[in-house]
């Protein structure tokens, strides 16, 4: 069954048009990295899938279920998270603080205005829970505004997690992140279970090539390499666009 | 989520329990009525500063047209009156109506935010107050509505400036408690979210454009409680007092005192009646000094008088725990 499917994507901006017939079918528990140049269409096909953008033409499922014209915020409660390219997070708030708003957004409970939000401790326990995967359980109550780059490319990733999701977005997970970052967050990758299928776009090749069982390449919006990691890495197109000669 | 500690809370209730006893205390320590009038004032206005909060402080919509608002209950409570209906209909009829009309300015005002929602809040409040002015066979034009008693609720003659007084603060303490309880709840927590990342908020989940037309209509109930007391502190409503002047000295209140938090928008509200009533009483110009006092405070202090306080105190302290620091620093070696 085809966890994420995507047929004929067309999304422009002006006369520019930044996805051209994109199809893109992504299984269940499967590893997809999503690579290509600069200007590729890479985050805007992201936005599509989310709901952040609406296409032009062709569809998104999601499950099998058509989720073109759903709204991005209901397709979260589908089970699709995803994470931002430039870190989006709460800055005035904790790391933990921060989590508990990624659990609360799939729980009634965010509709009530009379109960204490810091009396939930199940919610509190859920955050802990979902900082111990990504290792930031010890900095829990710390200001984000006090955390590191690496820090808080972890959070987005234990917001993404804490909401249990199906189907993880990943957009540049690795990006600006040092070396021993990189690693941390590699294994991170690596950790989750494979009944979590992700899609990762990713620029760093070293790290994230090993991590994908299928790698689409576009390149002016468009397709034009898909395959096993061994067949797009031979494919002269790949080096001709990205990799280099 | 920030965990208060067991003294800290202590503190925090001892404080609140003491500003409440001063506060009950002030009509029996302050002996002129006018003085009394003035806290009352001060509570009435707090309350709605308190409504402007949360779209301002805690939505980080900034609205024009509260005034509009504030009127509406005002002017429903003065026509049932005047039209020989009850108090307990009158104040009913106006919350119900002032509440109709918040829905209608939130659903036409969050279709925007940044400057388009300030615009479009401006206008509503620039129509409301037109038909004020205007539909003359309705609200008396110019001339506005007197209203010939106030209520006297549980036997307490509210005709009295200190029964008045009581009775403001009742209210007073009420939206006190409900915009501290609204804040420190989920659906509080994600408004806030709402203000600083919608795009996330809606990634994660959340419906935003509802939580914002919630958040309004909570801060128009708050507003509509206001409006409803000025008319009976008054005794009279006209369209001045739906006018922009009126939506900005609410704004001026809620950021001279301090956006998003609690105790700002009391304290700006305390600032800006003491300098319209009292201050003007001494000070030929009190417009040009009320001025001068906004501009000092967003120079000095660009988050509020409270949170500026707050930050300074901090800076103080800390600026002498370190003085102590180095001077036993300094002190050390010499031993």
């Amino acid at each position: 069954m085809s966890v994420l499917a995507v047929n004929n994507l067309c999304k422009s901006f002006g006369g520019l048009r930044v996805t051209n017939n994109v199809n893109l079918t992504v299984t269940q528990g499967e590893r997809r990295l999503i690579i290509g140049p600069n200007g590729a269409g890479k985050t805007t096909l992201f936005n599509l899938i989310t709901g952040e953008l609406s296409p032009d033409a062709g569809s998104v499922s999601l499950f099998e279920r058509d989720i073109t014209r759903l709204p991005s915020r209901k397709r979260t409660h589908l089970g699709m998270a995803r994470t931002y390219q430039i870190i989006t997070l709460f800055a005035r708030d904790s790391i933990a603080h921060n989590v508990t708003l990624a659990l609360l957004g799939l729980s009634t409970l965010r509709w009530n205005p009379f109960v204490a939000l810091d009396r939930q401790a199940h919610l509190a326990a859920q955050a802990r829970d979902a900082l111990k995967r990504v290792g930031l359980d010890n900095i829990a109550e710390r200001p984000l505004a006090q955390t590191s780059y690496g820090e808080r490319r972890r959070v987005e990733i234990a917001m993404a997690l804490a909401q249990n999701p199906k189907l993880i977005l990943l957009d540049e997970p690795f990006a600006g992140l040092s070396i021993d970052e990189r690693q941390d967050v590699r294994r991170l990758l690596l950790a989750i279970p494979r009944d979590v299928t992700i899609v990762m776009i990713e620029h760093d090749m070293d790290v994230a090539l090993d991590l994908a069982d299928r790698i689409t390449l576009l390149h002016f919006g468009e397709v034009i390499v898909e395959g096993t990691r061994a067949e797009v890495v031979a494919d002269p197109r790949t080096r001709e666009v990205y990799l280099g000669e | 989520m920030s965990h208060r500690s067991a003294g800290g809370r202590i503190a925090v209730a001892l404080v609140v329990i003491a500003a409440v006893l001063a506060l009950i205390a002030v009509p029996f320590a302050i002996g002129e009525i006018y003085y009394v009038n003035i806290a009352s004032q001060i509570l009435l206005y707090a309350i709605f500063a308190l409504g402007l909060n949360v779209l301002v402080g805690y939505a980080g919509l900034v609205s024009l047209g509260h005034a509009g608002l504030f009127g509406i209950a005002a002017y429903i409570v003065a026509y049932l009156l005047a039209s020989g209906h009850g108090h307990a209909l009158a104040i009913v009829a106006a919350l119900a109506g002032s509440l109709s009309v918040t829905a209608c300015f939130a659903a036409l005002s969050l279709r925007a935010t940044g400057i388009s929602f300030i615009m479009i809040t401006l206008a509503l409040g620039e129509i409301i107050w037109g038909l004020a002015y205007r539909w003359i066979s309705l609200t008396n034009g110019d001339n506005g509505i007197s209203v010939a008693s106030r209520p006297a609720p549980f036997g307490l003659a509210l005709g009295d400036a200190r029964h008045f007084y009581v009775a403001t603060l009742v209210v007073f303490l009420l939206a006190v408690a409900a915009s501290a309880i609204f804040v420190r709840s989920p659906l509080g927590a994600a408004l806030c979210g709402t203000r600083d990342q919608p795009r996330r908020m809606n990634a994660l989940g959340y419906h935003v454009w509802l939580i914002r037309f919630w958040a309004f209509m909570f801060s128009g109930l708050l507003t509509s409680v206001a409006g409803i007391l000025f008319v009976y502190y008054n005794e009279f409503i006209s369209p001045q007092a739906l006018a922009l002047t009126a939506s900005a000295e609410g704004l001026l209140m809620v950021i001279s005192g301090g956006a998003g938090t609690l105790l700002g928008p009391i304290v700006g509200a305390a600032l800006v009646v003491i300098v319209k009533n009292v201050v003007s009483a001494y000070v030929e110009r009190w417009n040009f000094m009320l001025g001068a006092i906004f501009v000092a405070i967003v120079v000095f202090m660009p988050e509020g008088l409270v949170p500026g306080a707050v930050r300074l105190a901090r800076s103080l302290w800390r600026a002498s725990g370190s003085g102590k620091s180095a001077s036993s620093a300094v002190a050390g070696p010499r031993q």
